[in-house]
């Protein structure tokens, strides 16, 4: 009974990060109607320079998020403008032309980071040295809480309360602002909005911004509990597209519940099944889903 | 002797029923007009005829067979071959391999396939722009080679889905001469579903006028022109039906 | 298209002659290198598996992200009678096309369901599941231990052969294909599946087809893969980013839907990859070594950009280009 309570409590607090990280990719499916295969490599561009911040300018982790995510946004406004947005017009045999720009972008990054930071792992450490000065990591860091015979990692309590924080932010902008709506209404119909009066181009240019804003979040809140290596991306992009899958294309709602089951399949595989098994779980759900369920969950909470 | 029989044919899109028990024959060799206003449920006949759409109920025999639940292309194969209101060209492959991969239904051997592509395309007045890219025909010749590609399936039922439609003049009396051809020197039955009335009053042998799913007029050209429930439905959707006619 | 003319299925054109004869004397240029000679075998499977995943998205519309699925299965199908009972890899260059078709037939049931994004997902999937499985079931794969094989020559000259036969007869059967009923078929459902439908093209079936022989293809390159190297674990042959996203790649850089399309890009891929492995041949500094993938990676992104039609698909407006900028040169001097 502890064992499948701590597993579960794991489950849903990595559930909820990951849950940012589908709705960033579902976001962009929506509106740019492409499966962003360089989401995971986005998101690890914002765990280097989580871990560049600690490592050389001893900045907690968390505080990086104000400096990763105008960053990456930035950048991504820079991919989409230059890289994507141009190809929309072009004549090509394959109509996946966007698709494979980003596995191109993708592969851009992770050579990029190869190349800068070698191909060894890297995480938080402990102590890092500035100007001569040891300073400590942060002690909340290190610690769980214990409520009864369950621990909670802090760090991972501390990802799910800003996953949450974000998404509730990403619902206001997206409900109560004029530029939230245009992204809503060029989701449903590109034509209508354009008809509407909705400048659509910029739009989808700033929707890949958006969504990689939500990535860098990601990728900030998972440094402390994750490694960080090149080829981390793809790991990444999988788990993102399960998690969209599961959630429906395009929707947001669907996201937080694809994120949430992906969490809690890969926890409870990896206690009950094996712990190699653990991707393959999310694998074989999406799979299942995919053939059986081809609209996700939208179909049940029609968001 | 008929080649097509249409009995009670239905089709509902959810509450909507786009095609109410529409039951008619074409016989062989003839030319069938089909005309109804927009929206009346003709390119949705034409899309249950070749198993686009599945029937809600109804039969659909062709030859004394009965391919209401055949597929598409076994539909095809059949001998019931169409063209789209909306052309749909194999948009990079040259006019040529577009009229031959429509032959290939009928054709095993590459050399087969092209000969018959060649008469076709003569047929259809396309051999001079036979390796031209199917995307950069002009309309007038994207409307014929979708009646070519269908053709080199050797249909003997050709359904034709408003193929003169955008045409200038010269090129609507071009494509009634084309049209009249595949009837009388091919000998394959056509129905047409056409908006410009002079090409379906000079054509047709014999006239289906349906409005809102349901036959509402069947008989000569001349006699269903006059028909007061066709007038009605014209008129009610604010046509006016004498501009109509002389277009 | 090249539509119009049908070749005999050894009738070669003078191009294609020059470039099977130039395959065929290459490694014997390289005779003073084992290394460079392996190289020439690497490029020869590049080739096959750019053939097999071109046929399928090049020709028939259906781009797959996960062919390292047909890869791996086709390199454990000449792995694993060996691993349990003894028996020789070589084996594998039968059976390997034969598992790799019937696990591509269960695929084609599940994903050719699926539309657009779905597909791809669905395919990038199958492969990832594999390599997973294949990674945990020890019992039965040796994990991630991977298998080992005494290989049967040291020298390189036998396997080159083998494989630039494999190759070139692989680009003779798709020459032939895209000649024939079939390759019409696969294009026109590339184009326009509703229009192929109503053309009398059966467009699952074909797509299956389709499926099937690229299966065979990649199942042939796994297996040659294994009998070559002697090693395989499923990280290396059921890999998302080395085997499946580098085929596409290949396809793209050389030509979507041309024949010789990936020929070129594996050869272009190769040639980077040890341009700046080797720091320029060792003329440049020591770093440029470590940036050949961000090269090849530049490189996609540049080709899909201004070329989309690949090298060889845009082909004769790159040759427009050079003769234009020729004219320009001479008419200045």
């Amino acid at each position: 009974m502890e064992t499948f309570l701590q597993t579960l409590a794991s489950g849903i607090l990595i559930g909820g990060l990951y849950a940012i990280i589908g709705i960033g990719m579902t976001l962009i499916m929506g509106v740019l109607n492409i499966i962003n295969l360089a989401h995971g490599q986005i998101l690890m561009i914002s765990m280097y320079i989580t871990w560049v911040l600690w490592h050389y300018f001893g900045i907690d982790p968390y505080m990086s998020i104000f400096i990763t995510i105008p960053t990456v946004f930035l950048i991504a406004e820079g991919i989409s403008k230059y890289f994507l947005h141009p190809l929309i017009d072009k004549d090509s045999i394959l109509p996946e032309n966007q698709v494979l720009m980003t596995v191109g972008i993708g592969m851009v990054i992770m050579e990029l980071a190869r190349t800068i930071f070698t191909s060894d792992f890297k995480s938080i450490s402990p102590t890092t040295t500035l100007r001569g000065e040891k300073i400590d990591i942060p002690g909340y860091l290190q610690n769980s809480i214990h409520i009864a015979n369950i621990s909670i990692s802090i760090p991972l309590l501390i990802a799910f309360s800003i996953s949450i924080f974000l998404t509730l932010g990403l619902f206001l902008f997206l409900t109560k602002t004029d530029k939230g709506r245009s992204v809503r209404a060029t989701a449903q119909d590109k034509g209508a909005a354009a008809l509407m009066g909705i400048s659509t181009a910029k739009i989808t240019i700033l929707t890949y911004g958006i969504g990689s804003a939500l990535d860098a979040a990601a990728g900030s809140l998972l440094l402390p509990i994750y490694y960080l290596y090149p080829d981390v991306g793809p790991i990444f992009t999988v788990k993102a597209f399960v998690i969209t899958i599961l959630g429906g294309l395009g929707s947001t709602v669907g996201a937080i519940f694809g994120g949430l089951i992906l969490g809690l399949a890969e926890t409870f595989g990896a206690t009950y099944i094996s712990m190699g098994y653990k991707d393959a779980v999310g694998l074989i759900i999406f799979l299942l889903v995919l053939v059986f369920f081809p609209g996700g969950l939208k179909r049940f909470t029609k968001v | 002797m008929s080649i097509l029989e249409i009995d009670g044919l239905t089709k509902h899109f959810g509450g909507l029923t786009a095609v109410d028990h529409v039951s008619f024959e074409v016989q062989e060799g003839e030319i069938l007009g089909l005309i109804g206003p927009n929206g009346s449920g003709k390119t949705t006949l034409f899309n249950l005829i070749n198993s686009f759409y599945t029937v809600s109920s109804g039969k659909i025999i062709f030859n004394k067979q009965d391919i209401t639940h055949l597929k598409t292309n076994e539909i095809a194969k059949a001998g019931i071959g169409r063209t789209f209101q909306v052309v749909k060209p194999l948009k990079r492959l040259s006019v040529e391999d577009n009229v031959m991969a429509g032959a290939f239904a009928r054709e095993n051997s590459f050399s087969g396939a092209r000969e018959v592509a060649h008469e076709v395309l003569k047929f259809c007045h396309l051999d001079d722009y036979s390796q031209m890219k199917a995307d950069s025909l002009p309309i007038g010749g994207r409307k014929r080679l979708e009646i070519a590609k269908a053709l080199a399936t050797r249909p003997s039922l050709l359904l034709l889905d408003e193929t003169a439609a955008g045409l200038n003049p010269t090129e609507v009396v071009e494509a009634i001469q084309i049209m009249k051809n595949i009837r009388d020197e091919l000998g394959i039955t056509i129905i047409i579903v056409e908006h410009i009335m002079k090409v379906i009053m000079t054509i047709s042998d014999r006239i289906l006028a349906i409005a809102h799913g349901s036959t509402i007029a069947e008989g000569k050209p001349e006699i269903v022109a006059q028909d007061p429930a066709v007038i009605q439905a014209y008129l009610g959707s604010e046509f006016n039906i004498g501009d109509h006619f002389n277009a | 298209m090249t539509n119009n003319t049908q070749n005999g299925f050894f009738k070669l054109t003078k191009f294609e002659f020059t470039a099977i004869a130039i395959i065929m004397i290459s490694p014997l240029l390289f005779s003073w290198s084992m290394y460079f000679q392996g190289l020439l075998i690497i490029v020869m499977l590049w080739i096959i598996l750019g053939l097999s995943w071109n046929l399928m998205a090049g020709y028939t519309g259906q781009v797959s992200f996960g062919h390292a699925a047909f890869f791996g299965i086709g390199a454990y199908a000449a792995a694993l009678p060996y691993f349990h009972w003894r028996i020789s890899p070589w084996w594998g260059l039968i059976t390997g096309p034969i598992v790799a078709v019937a696990f591509g037939y269960f695929l084609g049931k599940l994903v050719f369901k699926l539309k657009g994004p779905y597909f791809a997902l669905g395919t990038l999937a199958s492969g990832e599941i594999l390599r997973i499985i294949f990674g945990e079931e020890e019992l039965i794969t040796n994990g991630h231990n991977g298998i080992f094989y005494m290989t049967t020559w040291t020298s390189k000259l036998p396997y080159f052969y083998i494989a630039a036969a494999l190759a070139i007869f692989s680009i003779l059967i798709i020459r032939k294909i895209i000649q024939s009923k079939l390759g019409f078929y696969f294009l026109s459902i590339r184009e326009d599946q509703d229009a192929a439908e109503a053309l009398g093209i059966d467009t699952v079936k074909y797509k299956n087809l389709s499926l099937a022989i690229s299966a065979a293809m990649a199942g042939v390159a796994g297996a040659f893969y294994m009998i070559y190297m002697g090693f395989i674990d499923p990280e290396v042959v059921f890999a998302l980013h080395n085997i499946s996203i580098i085929t596409i790649l290949v396809g793209i850089i050389g030509g979507v839907g041309t024949i010789w399309g990936p020929a070129v890009g594996a050869i272009v891929m190769i040639f980077i990859q040890e341009l700046f492995r080797s720091s320029l041949f060792g003329l440049g500094p020591e770093w440029l070594s470590r940036l050949h993938s961000l090269v090849f990676g530049a490189l996609v992104v540049l080709i899909i950009l201004y070329m989309a039609g690949g090298i060889v698909g845009d082909w004769p407006i790159i040759a427009n280009k050079i003769k234009s900028w020729k004219n320009k040169t001479e008419g200045q001097s």
